[in-house]
């Protein structure tokens, strides 16, 4: 009994140790910061002068703000595009991109090959070929249909669409996590799929879906956090407009929090952001229970 | 599944060859369409890297003629020049690199620590801790980007780099989280033996484990590098010098210099910035596939 306690003791010790950085980087740069933020949330901060206490006004402000609400709806509105299509589109090319073909390497290397670049040459580079007069994508519009193509970025409507393209063209590192998922899926419910006369489409639904679904909820996650937090594309290649078209909710925090020095209140509007977020993968989370498919039963 | 499926009269002796190739020729017509989508996609990724190339070796004139010129008449490869002496791009690129490179080993090693820490022991209160590791990866950074900030600017660090790489030292979720993946899949016997042997713990760590985590060790050094090579958030609100400045966020007020933007400089100055990361990628192409593939599939 006692040498049992004694190796726990010691078990405790090196576990300790070891994940102590951890540990004070979290209160340090991630706890502390989280409880901080929601006590700026209530007060009127603007760096200079200490927080001066307000209640909820930040809050109620904020729920009476137009550009908030503004905000919202273009990054919900960017998100319901971006993802959906994004997760279609990487399925897809992974099934392509799996089928045992000449320069199948060479395939995925170069659909891989893009999601390298990001960041702001990735914006700059999007923002020269979507130009409306001298960008290629405007050109070869031109060529094929005679017709002039939208404005693009400098359109009210197009201006989301625009952004959402320019995302599918990185998605590579998620065609490399369902391709990694299809390896997963034995041939042989294909074959008595294919020998019960199903088609193709239906062996796309009935087993490859559910095969991948796993892959599906974690890319579904990541991707809805990731779309919530656009931030480099407005900054570099619209500054939210044309007419706030773009102006998407991070954008309209960080200008709250480093333009205007309204800490206060973009503290509230990434709290809300933080608990739309919880919200959204506790519910994700749950309703996968119904979608999602574990080789080998839930866990 | 198939339930009702009947059993098919199969002639034993039916040579396997030529089942193979019936399958073959079934195949062909899938093959040869993912083939041809293939080809369009591909041309369709490489498309924008090719307009920024050959943006790039334009001189101002052919930038703004209609219809554009695929492949410039002289190559313009002044424009480097050019667009690298306009601004210290020498000096942003050093700048840029030691974030890089001092932030991603201090990231990976201390990632490392911890990592093995929730893998080889069985301290209490382990499977908690490590849910709120996991937990801490959904924070979106906006929400503690604001309390960092006040932090780092009333012990006056602001306009340094120490605000982008100290927290680098106290390990980050996703890559803690790709490591434990590694070393759970170490035999708790070597290490055992190890230990019979008189070896500390430690060692154990750093002789043992470590070694026989490289591959994982490049993926996770490898998520590092292009996070921070392409950061542009964080350096925006702490760098105001301009002798500060990350090539992320020369490049952004390069833009807002002129009213027209001249496009071949641009392109020449973005190309330089993403030959770092593009080299990374030909090189160590295996280690960026098995990093997504671990993390991403829990």
């Amino acid at each position: 009994m006692k040498a049992k306690s004694l190796i726990q003791a010691r078990e405790n010790k090196y576990f300790y140790l070891f994940i102590s950085p951890w540990i004070i980087g979290f209160l340090l740069f991630t706890g502390g910061p989280i409880l901080m933020s929601i006590y700026y949330s209530f007060t009127q901060y603007n760096i200079a002068d200490p927080p001066n206490f307000v209640g909820a006004k930040n809050y109620t402000q904020l729920f009476n703000d137009p550009l908030f609400w503004k905000s919202a709806k273009v990054t919900l509105y960017y998100t319901l595009l971006a993802v959906p299509l994004g997760l279609l589109l990487s399925l897809l090319t992974a099934m392509l991109v799996n089928v045992k073909i000449p320069g199948q390497r060479l395939f995925r290397t170069i659909i891989y090959l893009p999601s390298i670049i990001s960041g702001v040459a990735l914006s700059l580079l999007w923002l020269w070929i979507l130009n409306p007069q001298l960008g290629v994508v405007n050109f070869l519009i031109f060529k094929l249909t005679g017709m002039q193509g939208p404005q693009w970025l400098l359109s009210e409507a197009w201006v989301i669409p625009s952004l959402v393209m320019m995302s599918l063209w990185g998605i590579g590192p998620n065609m490399v996590i369902y391709l990694a998922g299809l390896k997963g899926v034995p041939r042989s419910l294909f074959e008595a799929a294919e020998i019960d006369g199903a088609s193709n489409f239906s062996k796309f639904i009935h087993i490859t879906v559910p095969m991948v679904s796993p892959a599906t909820l974690f890319l579904l996650i990541t991707g809805i956090i990731g779309t919530f937090q656009v931030f480099t594309q407005a900054q570099i290649m619209t500054q939210g407009g044309p007419n706030y078209a773009s102006f998407f909710f991070v954008y309209f925090l960080y200008q709250q929090a480093f333009g205007a020095f309204n800490m206060g209140y973009a503290s509230a509007m990434a709290w809300i952001l933080f608990i739309v977020v919880l919200l959204l993968t506790w519910l994700m989370m749950s309703l996968s229970k119904r979608w999602v498919h574990y080789e080998g039963g839930n866990q | 599944m198939a339930q009702e499926m009947t059993p098919q009269p199969v002639s034993a002796s039916a040579p396997l060859l030529e089942k193979q190739n019936r399958q073959k020729i079934k195949d062909l017509p899938t093959k040869i369409f993912s083939f041809v989508i293939l080809v369009l996609m591909s041309i369709m990724m490489l498309g924008p890297l090719f307009i920024m190339l050959s943006t790039a070796l334009k001189d101002q004139a052919t930038v703004f003629l209609f219809p554009p010129k695929w492949i410039p008449d002289t190559l313009q490869w002044s424009n480097f020049k050019e667009a690298l002496t306009f601004k210290p791009f020498g000096l942003y690129f050093k700048n840029t690199a030691i974030y890089t490179l001092v932030g991603t080993v201090a990231e990976v090693l201390s990632s490392a620590v911890v990592a093995y820490g929730f893998s080889r022991y069985k301290g209490k209160g382990r499977n908690i801790i490590f849910l709120c590791v996991l937990a801490t990866m959904m924070i979106p950074y906006p929400v503690v980007m604001i309390p960092q900030f006040v932090l780092f600017k009333t012990i006056n660090w602001t306009d340094s780099y120490l605000p982008l790489i100290v927290p680098s030292f106290f390990g980050s979720a996703y890559i803690i989280f790709l490591l434990r993946q590694f070393f759970n899949t170490l035999p708790n016997d070597l290490f055992e033996a190890a230990r019979i042997d008189g070896c500390g713990e430690v060692r154990a760590f750093w002789s043992i484990a470590l070694p026989l985590c490289k591959p994982a060790l490049a993926s996770a050094a490898i998520f590092g590098f292009m996070f921070r090579w392409n950061d542009y958030l964080g350096p925006l609100i702490y760098l105001n010098s301009d002798t500060k400045y990350t090539l992320s966020i020369a490049l952004s007020t390069f833009t807002s210099q002129f009213t027209i933007p001249p496009w071949h400089l641009l392109m020449a100055a973005s190309l330089v910035a993403v030959l770092p990361p593009l080299l990374l990628f030909f090189f160590a192409q295996k280690y960026f596939v098995e990093g997504i593939v671990v993390t991403g599939i829990k």
